[in-house]
C-alpha cells in the first residue's frame, strides 16, 4: 500500500467547484445485479459530480417507495456488502469523481466496522452517509477508524434541526453536509414550498464552513435549479431510480437523464 | 449490578438511539420531557386514576389451585387478561397518550402484529378524542381480522403496510415512516419496550404498574412480595419489564423469559430471539436480532401474531447477556397445549402469546414450596380462530 495521502476527493471536489454540484444516489445491484459499477462509469461520463452508491437493507426506514423497491429487487438479486466491494475493486481504474457510501448501520455492523473501513479505503471509496448512526456514537465509536481510513462521515439536517444543533453538525463534519428538502422520507414531495425556501435561506444565513447539497424530492431540472440557488449544488435518487427502473439502454438513458438535469443538450 | 437505563439510552451493551436525523427532534423532545413528566403529580394522579376505574387495576393475583397441583408448585397467575381490551398492552397506551397531550400533539400513530396494541391504542385515542392511524402489515390484516374491526369501530384508521414481510417489522417500518413525514404534531405510541431510548424505558415504566402490584398482593397472599420465579412471555418484551421491572435488582427472584420457537429452533421458522439472533440495530435500538451474516433482518415466525417480532427490547438483551434472566423457547404445538390445559384447568383461555410462558412451566424443576407468578399478559378472545384452526381440544 502507498503511504502517500492523497487528498481526499470529495474535499477537492468542493475546493475546486463550488456551485451546481450533482451528486446522484442509486442503489447498488439494481435493477441487474451486476449493473453497480456500469451504472457508475455512465454517471461519471454524463457529468455527475458525485456518486453515492446505496447499499441495501432489508428495513430503509429513511426511504420512501422508490428506494424501498430497489433495495428490494437488489435483494432479491442477492446483493450483499461483501459483493458491493467486489464490484468495485477496480472502479478506481475508470472512475475518479467521488464516490460515497449510502446505508444503513446494521449491515455494516454485521461486517464488521473496521473491516469496512479499510476495504472502503482499498477500492476508493471517499465518504459515508449512514442516516440511522447518530452523532454522539459516530464520535464515540466510529469517528478514528473512520478518519484513519481517510472516510468523511456526511451528516444530516432537516427543517427539524435546531440552529444549535446544525452548528453542532457543522462543527463535526467534513466533505460536505446533506440537507433533507423536507420532512420527509427519500421521494417524496415535489416541487420546492415558500416554506422550503424560508429553511434554505435560513441555513444559507448561518455561513456554515462546511458546503451544503440539498437532498430528498429533488427530479428535474427546475428543482435542481432551484436547490442550486440556496447551496453547493442538490441529490437525486429517486428520480434516477426511476429513470434506472425503466431503462432500456443504460448508457443513453442515463446520458439523456443527467444531461437534462445539468441543461446540458 | 443495577438494571438500568444509563444516560446515554443503554442498558449494558444494547440500546441507543439509532434513528435518522429526520425523527431526532421528536426522540429527543421525548428524552428531555418524559421524566419529568410522569413524574408530575398532576400526571400520576390521572393515569392512576384511568387505570384504576378505566383499565380495572389492580388485577387479580390469582392463586391457581389445579394448575399448581399439575406442576408441583405454588402457582399464581398475574391476570393481565382482565384488563379492558384484554391485555396488558393498555398499560401503556393510557401513560403515552396522557404524555403526548402534555407534549401538545393532537395526532397519534402506532404499529401493530396480533392487533392488540392497535386497538389498546385506538381505545384511549377515542378515549381523548385524539385521531388515530394505526399500520398493520398486510399479511396481518388479513389474519386478525376482528381486531381490524374493533380497531375501525373505535375511529381508528388501519393503514396495511405493505412493503417487506408485510408484518409487524414493516408495519412499524411505515409508523416510523409516517412519523417522520409528520413529525411536528404527530406522537408515535410504540406498543413494546423497543425503539429508540426513551422509548424501551418509558415503556417499561409505564408496564411496571405489574410488578408493582403483585408486590403487595403476593405479601398478602404468602407474606413475603419475593415470588422464587417470574415468567413471562416475550415478543418485544413489554409485559415481561412490568412484571420484572421491581424485581430487577433481586437476585432472590428468578426472572424467566420465554420467547417463541415456532416450528421449533433449527427448523428455520421460529421467533426465538436470543438463540437465533446476533447483536444488531433495528427499529433505533442496538438489542439481539435475527439477521442474515449480510446483516438484513429475517423474518420470524410464530403462530402467536405478538410474539412474531425479529428483536427484543434492549432491556432483555442485556438480561440475556448478564445472565440475571434465564429464556425458555417454546413451540407452537407446545404454547397450544397449554393454552387447552389453562383452559381445563382453571377455565381460562389464554392469549397464544401467553400460552408460551404457560407452556415453560412444564420445562422447569420446581420444589414444592416454589412460589411462582405467571404474567398471564392476556386473554384468547382474539385467538379463537386460532384454537379452532388447530382443533385438538
Ligand atoms: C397478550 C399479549 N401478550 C404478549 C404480547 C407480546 O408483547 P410484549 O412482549 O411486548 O409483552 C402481545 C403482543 O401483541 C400480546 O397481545
Amino acid at each position: 500500500m502507498s503511504t502517500i495521502i492523497i487528498k481526499n476527493r470529495i474535499e477537492q471536489l468542493f475546493e475546486e467547484k463550488k456551485e451546481r454540484i450533482l451528486s446522484v444516489y442509486f442503489t447498488a445491484g439494481f435493477p441487474d445485479l451486476n449493473d453497480t459499477s456500469e451504472i457508475m462509469r455512465h454517471l461519471q461520463d454524463s457529468g455527475a459530480d458525485i456518486i453515492e452508491v446505496g447499499i441495501p437493507y432489508s428495513d430503509p426506514v429513511a426511504d420512501g417507495p422508490t428506494i424501498q423497491e430497489s433495495n428490494k429487487v437488489a435483494l432479491d438479486n442477492e446483493i450483499s456488502l461483501k459483493l458491493i466491494f467486489e464490484q468495485l475493486k477496480n472502479i478506481r481504474k475508470s472512475v475518479d469523481i467521488p464516490i460515497i457510501l449510502m446505508g444503513y448501520i446494521n449491515p455494516v455492523l454485521q461486517y464488521g466496522v473496521e473491516d469496512f473501513c479499510s476495504k472502503c479505503a482499498e477500492v476508493g471509496v471517499d465518504g459515508l452517509i449512514l442516516p440511522d448512526l447518530p452523532m454522539q456514537e459516530y464520535m464515540d465509536e466510529y469517528q478514528e477508524v473512520f478518519k484513519a481510513h481517510g472516510l468523511l462521515n456526511i451528516f444530516l439536517i432537516t427543517p427539524q434541526t435546531s440552529e444549535a444543533r446544525i452548528n453542532e453538525i457543522d462543527q463535526n463534519s467534513m466533505g460536505f453536509i446533506y440537507m433533507v428538502s423536507s420532512s420527509s422520507t427519500t421521494g417524496a414531495k415535489s416541487g420546492i414550498s415558500s416554506s422550503q425556501v424560508d429553511y434554505f435561506n435560513r441555513v444559507k444565513s448561518m455561513n456554515l464552513k462546511n458546503p451544503v447539497l440539498i437532498g430528498f424530492g429533488i427530479s428535474d431540472k427546475e428543482s435542481f435549479d432551484q436547490a442550486s440557488e440556496y447551496a453547493a449544488g442538490a441529490i437525486i435518487g429517486s428520480a434516477f431510480i426511476n429513470v434506472l427502473k425503466k431503462a432500456e439502454n443504460l448508457q443513453t438513458e442515463i446520458k439523456t437523464f443527467i444531461q437534462s438535469i445539468k441543461g446540458i443538450n | 449490578m443495577k438494571v438500568a437505563v444509563d444516560n446515554r439510552g443503554y442498558y449494558g451493551k444494547f440500546g441507543g438511539a439509532y434513528i435518522p436525523e429526520m425523527l431526532y427532534p421528536n426522540v429527543e423532545e421525548l428524552r428531555q420531557n418524559y421524566l419529568s413528566i410522569i413524574g408530575e403529580e398532576s400526571f400520576k394522579k390521572e393515569f392512576d386514576h384511568l387505570l384504576k376505574t378505566y383499565v380495572g387495576r389492580p388485577t387479580p393475583l390469582y392463586f391457581a389451585q389445579r394448575l399448581s397441583e399439575k406442576f408441583k408448585a405454588k402457582i399464581y397467575l398475574k391476570r393481565e387478561d382482565l384488563c379492558h381490551t384484554g391485555a396488558h398492552k393498555v398499560n401503556n397506551t393510557i401513560g403515552q397518550i396522557l404524555l403526548a397531550m402534555r407534549l401538545g400533539k393532537q395526532k397519534i400513530i402506532a404499529e401493530t402484529g396480533a392487533g392488540q396494541h392497535g386497538v389498546a391504542t385506538a381505545t384511549v385515542c377515542a378515549l381523548m378524542g385524539l385521531e388515530c392511524i394505526v399500520y398493520m402489515g398486510e399479511v396481518d390484516i388479513a389474519r386478525q381480522k376482528p381486531n381490524v374491526e374493533r380497531m375501525r369501530i373505535l375511529g381508528a384508521e388501519v393503514r396495511p403496510a405493505k412493503s417487506g414481510s408485510k408484518t409487524l417489522k414493516d408495519a412499524t417500518n411505515e409508523a416510523m415512516r409516517h412519523w417522520i413525514n409528520n413529525p411536528v404534531d404527530t406522537h408515535y405510541i410504540i406498543g413494546s419496550v423497543v425503539g429508540p431510548h426513551p422509548y424501551p424505558d418509558m415503556v417499561a415504566r409505564f408496564q411496571s404498574v405489574i410488578s408493582q402490584e403483585i408486590k403487595w398482593q403476593l405479601k398478602e397472599a404468602e407474606g413475603t412480595e419475593n415470588p422464587d420465579y417470574i415468567v413471562a412471555c416475550v415478543g418485544g418484551g413489554s409485559n415481561a419489564a412490568g412484571a420484572y421491572y421491581h424485581y430487577l435488582d433481586n437476585k432472590d427472584v428468578n426472572l424467566i423469559a420465554v420467547e417463541a420457537a415456532g416450528l421449533g429452533n433449527n427448523s428455520g421458522e421460529s421467533a426465538a430471539t436470543t438463540v437465533l439472533g446476533r447483536p444488531g440495530v433495528l427499529h433505533g435500538s442496538k438489542t439481539l436480532l435475527m439477521q442474515t451474516d449480510d446483516g438484513q433482518v429475517v423474518e420470524p415466525y410464530s403462530i402467536s401474531a405478538g410474539l412474531d417480532y425479529p428483536g427484543i427490547g434492549p432491556i432483555h438483551a442485556h438480561l440475556f447477556d448478564s445472565g440475571r434472566a434465564q429464556f425458555y423457547s417454546v413451540t407452537d404445538e407446545e404454547a397450544m397445549k397449554a393454552g387447552i390445559l389453562l383452559s381445563r384447568l382453571e377455565g381460562i383461555i389464554p392469549a397464544i402469546e401467553s400460552a408460551h410462558a404457560l407452556a415453560a412451566l412444564g420445562q422447569m424443576d420446581f420444589s414444592k414450596d416454589d412460589v411462582v407468578v405467571l404474567n398471564l399478559s392476556g386473554r384468547g378472545d382474539k385467538d379463537l380462530e386460532t384454537y379452532i384452526k388447530w382443533g385438538r381440544y
